[in-house]
């Protein structure tokens, strides 16, 4: 089989088709990781989804990510480092609460952290916080080397700097495999891993798929001892995640690296693939990060960078075959939680290629859920 | 109510800045003028530090005239109230406003605070930084750069060392070491891996360009007359030294670049001041979206970039010497003055300026071609040698990484690697971690000119109105 795509998603496909005992070639018109893959975090959560499908496709997810880490854990900067959920208000830890409790049931580890327990968990977060929930599931990889160490280890043949420019189908619709810039590569199966793009890939098939970017500015600071020891973030990142509006939306999502620089990110904002600089949001992400670490106010952005999640429109990727197109199978739009979700997705794409059953349901994730409303709206 | 005066922001204060400052302020614009430096004069006029109380800091400069005109001038505008200089300003972003830009930078040589500054139009002279390629050996303390060890002399009037080799390649070599050899300093070696004969092909070119031969035959007689040996095809093999530089080897190259067999010598030495040409600054200009040609910014006949109401000049759009700042900073600062009152610019207005900066650039792009750095300096780079020293990463790490690991590009090597992730963000290593990793310098996008405080982005300064 062919996948389209070299990111995080594309590699983990390539791993678990390949240890299904597939013949994998996977295809990027860049290098590996070289698209949103290359462009965001590594932050690997279940604390930031309500009960639903996407949490159960984390949970699963983190489980193969502590399987893979056995091996390679040091190679991927695997960090089961856990998160802490900061409220600043009694009602955003009221909020906050609801949601653990829903979260719990749905099979989260989530253990409440009172106000005079702060500072054990985070010794330098700003005094007159709320409370907490801590998240001991949530972890962390280095996506780059996720994805290429991912890769190398599936043993997939690996085809970069190759450009997919036309799915070729026979005359009965099905797939046979793709037409690139250097030539064809031919397989009854094509997996569109094509991240932010994949919207393009399935139209090369005839399929309708609608992902679009939403943009996000990461802050990277100087190297610093360790001083923050989870992925900590205030409440309402739970309720931006969630959100349809197209505005802008920071929330201070704070991490420190194994490497040492603290990471800060991310906002999210749908303003199409515009990759020019706007200070505004990065002035949003440094304020909220000061309010939760008031000593980071001396410490300074040696970068920013910006990449664009792929997100469908209710927020959940597309996973599965498409029963448009017999022989394509879907495996993009995971927005702002591709690395995390990588695994799970490889694991069940893996299964349906194979005819196995898949482990979680896969309606929610139907490639072609969107085309009733868009033939509703022509 | 009178209408107020167009503000210009200059950013930098070397050669170009300030012929543009010149040419700007008094026709009908107000120029800010913005330098990171304490004292005016960029690179090439770096001047000594006040207290330092030089008697005669003209030795270390030939074109002292010229220097001498635009510091007279500069002078006259700051007391006619028509430019404002503000030294020990550290730019980090302009932001593109509706209408006009703010400059955003960072105060004194702490850059914990930050001001803010409105402008109806940005010039940005930034100029260039060195280009050093990894050996091994590289990083012992007591190697420089080359232009290092010259602002060491210019600014502090200090020598870097006693005995000095200065390596690489370009035309930056020869003015380092005769100003370290008329300072006091033992030049043992100029090691210039370049081939003269492949310049004496490209003369053609030179002939429009008589100041720049006469400047390099003085470097040239200069250094006869220091005792300076001047090897001519050769190279710095290695480094050698347990806490410190203690020798070099050097080796002749052969037409193809390889190291002659058995020309190998030791030289020994305290201090080896390398260079490999020089890179334009373009931080300031991507982080404004302007256009870049390759690693330049790109600019049309009157050193407009792409974005309305910002220009560029001098090294930032291309490595060309202080005459050719001096010319396209003219031009910049004529037609910033011109646009930014609404009229159109007079190209004759600045006709002699545009000769030199045709003849300049031909020069300069024939120079190019000559001084390349030796060729098959990446086969001499071994595994072991650290190549960013930032994050400590070798070349045999981005070499895996390549071949292993599937990094084609830059980008990919560096998210792979961590080369160039540290405090100089691959300013100093990105040419030499691409050589090894076999890919093309594509040059990183750094949105941020300089690091800064969270404290400073986390509260929003309200930029005052234009005065
Ligand atoms: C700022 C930011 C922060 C983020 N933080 C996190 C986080 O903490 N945790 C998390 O889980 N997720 C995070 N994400 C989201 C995550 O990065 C993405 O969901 C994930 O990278 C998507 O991976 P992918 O493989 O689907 O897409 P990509 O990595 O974009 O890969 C798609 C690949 O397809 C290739 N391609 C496209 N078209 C073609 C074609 N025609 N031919 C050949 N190749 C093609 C592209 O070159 C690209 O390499 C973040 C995203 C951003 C922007
Ligand atoms: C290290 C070095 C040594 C050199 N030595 C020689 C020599 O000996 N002989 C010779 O002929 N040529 C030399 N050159 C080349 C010569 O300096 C240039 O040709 C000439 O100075 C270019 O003028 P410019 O105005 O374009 O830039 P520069 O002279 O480089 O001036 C740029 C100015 O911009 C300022 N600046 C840059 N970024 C910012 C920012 N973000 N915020 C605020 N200010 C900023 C800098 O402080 C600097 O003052 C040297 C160049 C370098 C880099």
């Amino acid at each position: 089989m062919v996948v389209v795509g070299a990111g995080m998603v594309g590699a983990a496909c390539a791993l678990y088709a390949a240890r299904a005992g597939l013949d994998v070639v996977l295809v990027d018109r860049g290098p590996v990781a070289g698209g949103t893959t290359g462009a965001g975090e590594g932050n690997l959560l279940v604390s930031d989804k309500e009960p639903g499908p996407e949490l159960r496709l984390a949970l699963l997810s983190l489980r193969l990510w502590a399987e893979l880490a056995e091996p390679l854990g040091a190679a991927v900067e695997y960090e089961p480092k856990g998160g802490l959920v900061v409220a600043s208000t009694p009602e955003a830890l009221t909020a906050l609460t609801d949601l653990a409790a829903g979260q719990r049931a749905a099979g989260v580890a989530a253990v409440a952290v009172g106000p005079d327990q702060l500072r054990d968990h985070e010794p330098y977060l700003a005094p007159g916080l709320a409370g907490a929930v801590r998240y001991p599931q949530d972890a962390q990889v280095m996506p780059t080397l996720a994805a290429a160490h991912l890769v190398r280890v599936s043993g997939a043949r690996l085809e970069t700097g190759r450009t997919v420019t036309g799915v070729l189908r026979g005359a009965d619709g099905a797939v046979r495999g793709v037409r690139t810039d250097r030539g064809d590569l031919l397989a009854p199966a094509v997996v569109n891993a094509a991240g932010t793009w994949g919207g393009e890939v399935a139209a090369m098939a005839g399929a309708a798929l609608p992902v679009l970017p939403r943009r996000g500015f990461v802050l990277v600071t100087e190297p610093l001892p360790p001083r923050v020891r989870h992925k900590v973030y205030a409440a309402d990142y739970v309720a931006d995640v969630a959100s349809d509006s197209a505005a802008l939306q920071t929330s201070p999502v704070v991490e420190g690296t194994a490497a040492g620089p603290v990471l800060i990110g991310a906002s999210r904002e749908r303003v199409g693939f515009h990759r020019s600089f706007s200070l505004p949001v990065v002035r949003e992400l440094a304020a909220g990060a000061t309010r939760l670490f008031p000593f980071l106010t001396d410490v300074r952005v040696m970068r920013t960078y910006l990449g664009f999640r792929p997100y469908l429109p209710d927020h959940l990727p597309a996973i599965g075959p498409d029963p448009r197109v017999p022989g394509l199978f879907h495996a993009c739009g995971h927005e702002g939680a591709g690395i995390g979700l990588a695994t799970g997705t490889g694991r069940l794409l893996a299964q349906v290629l194979t005819g196995e059953n898949p482990e979680l349901d896969l309606t929610p994730f139907r490639p072609d859920r969107f085309a009733e409303s868009e033939e509703a709206a022509q | 109510m009178p209408e107020r005066s167009p503000v210009l922001a200059v950013i930098g204060a070397g050669p170009a800045g300030l012929a543009a400052t010149l040419a700007a302020a008094g026709r009908g614009v107000r120029v800010v003028l913005v330098d990171s430096a304490a004292e005016p004069g960029g690179q090439f006029y770096r001047q000594p530090a006040r207290g330092l109380g030089a008697r005669r800091p003209k030795a270390l400069h030939h074109q002292w005239r010229t220097w001498r005109r635009l510091r007279t001038g500069l002078d006259a505008r700051l007391a006619a109230g028509q430019v404002t200089y503000l030294s020990e300003h550290h730019v980090w972003c302009v932001e593109r406003e509706s209408p006009g830009f703010t400059v955003h930078a960072l105060l004194g040589p702490e850059q914990r605070e930050s001001v803010a500054l409105r402008a109806d139009g940005v010039l940005l002279a930034t100029g260039g930084y060195e280009r050093v390629l990894p050996f091994p050996g590289w990083t012992l303390p007591g190697v420089v750069t080359a232009g290092g060890a010259q602002a060491l002399l210019k600014g502090g009037l200090v020598l870097p060392g006693r005995t000095v080799v200065v390596a690489g390649t370009g035309p930056l070599l020869l003015p380092v070491a005769t100003g370290l050899a008329a300072a006091g300093a033992k030049v043992a070696a100029l090691v210039e891996s370049a081939d003269p004969r492949a310049f004496a092909h490209r003369a053609r070119s030179l002939v429009g360009a008589p100041a720049k031969l006469v400047e390099g035959a003085g470097h040239a007689a200069r250094l006869g007359w220091h005792g300076v040996p001047l090897r001519v095809r050769h190279t710095v093999l290695e480094a050698h030294g347990t806490e410190r530089l203690e020798s070099v080897t050097i080796s002749a190259l052969d037409s193809e670049g390889r190291p002659v067999p058995g020309s190998e010598r030791r030289v020994l030495c305290d201090t080896l001041a390398v260079s490999h040409g020089l890179l334009p600054h373009t931080d300031l200009a991507d982080g404004l979206g302007c256009g870049l040609d390759g690693v330049t910014v790109r600019v049309d006949e009157e050193q407009r970039t792409d974005v309305p109401g910002v220009w560029a000049a001098g090294e930032a759009t291309g490595i060309g010497g202080a005459a050719l700042s001096l010319a396209e900073g003219h031009i910049a600062g004529r037609s910033a003055a011109a646009r930014l009152r609404g009229t159109t610019p007079d190209p004759g207005a600045w006709a002699s300026a545009a000769r030199t900066r045709t003849r300049l650039r031909a020069f300069f792009a024939a120079l190019d071609g000559a001084y390349a750095p030796a060729a098959r300096w990446v086969e001499r780079v071994t595994d072991g040698t650290v190549v960013c020293r930032c994050e400590e990463v070798t070349a045999g790490a981005v070499r895996a990484a390549v071949g292993s690991l599937g990094a084609g590009d830059l980008r990919t090597v560096k998210l792979l690697t961590r080369a160039g992730m540290g405090w100089c963000q691959g300013r100093m290593c990105e040419p030499g971690v691409a050589g090894v990793a076999g890919c093309a310098p594509a040059p990183a996008r750094r949105l941020l000119a300089r690091p800064v405080p969270l404290g400073v982005l986390a509260e929003p300064a309200d930029p005052p109105p234009p005065q």
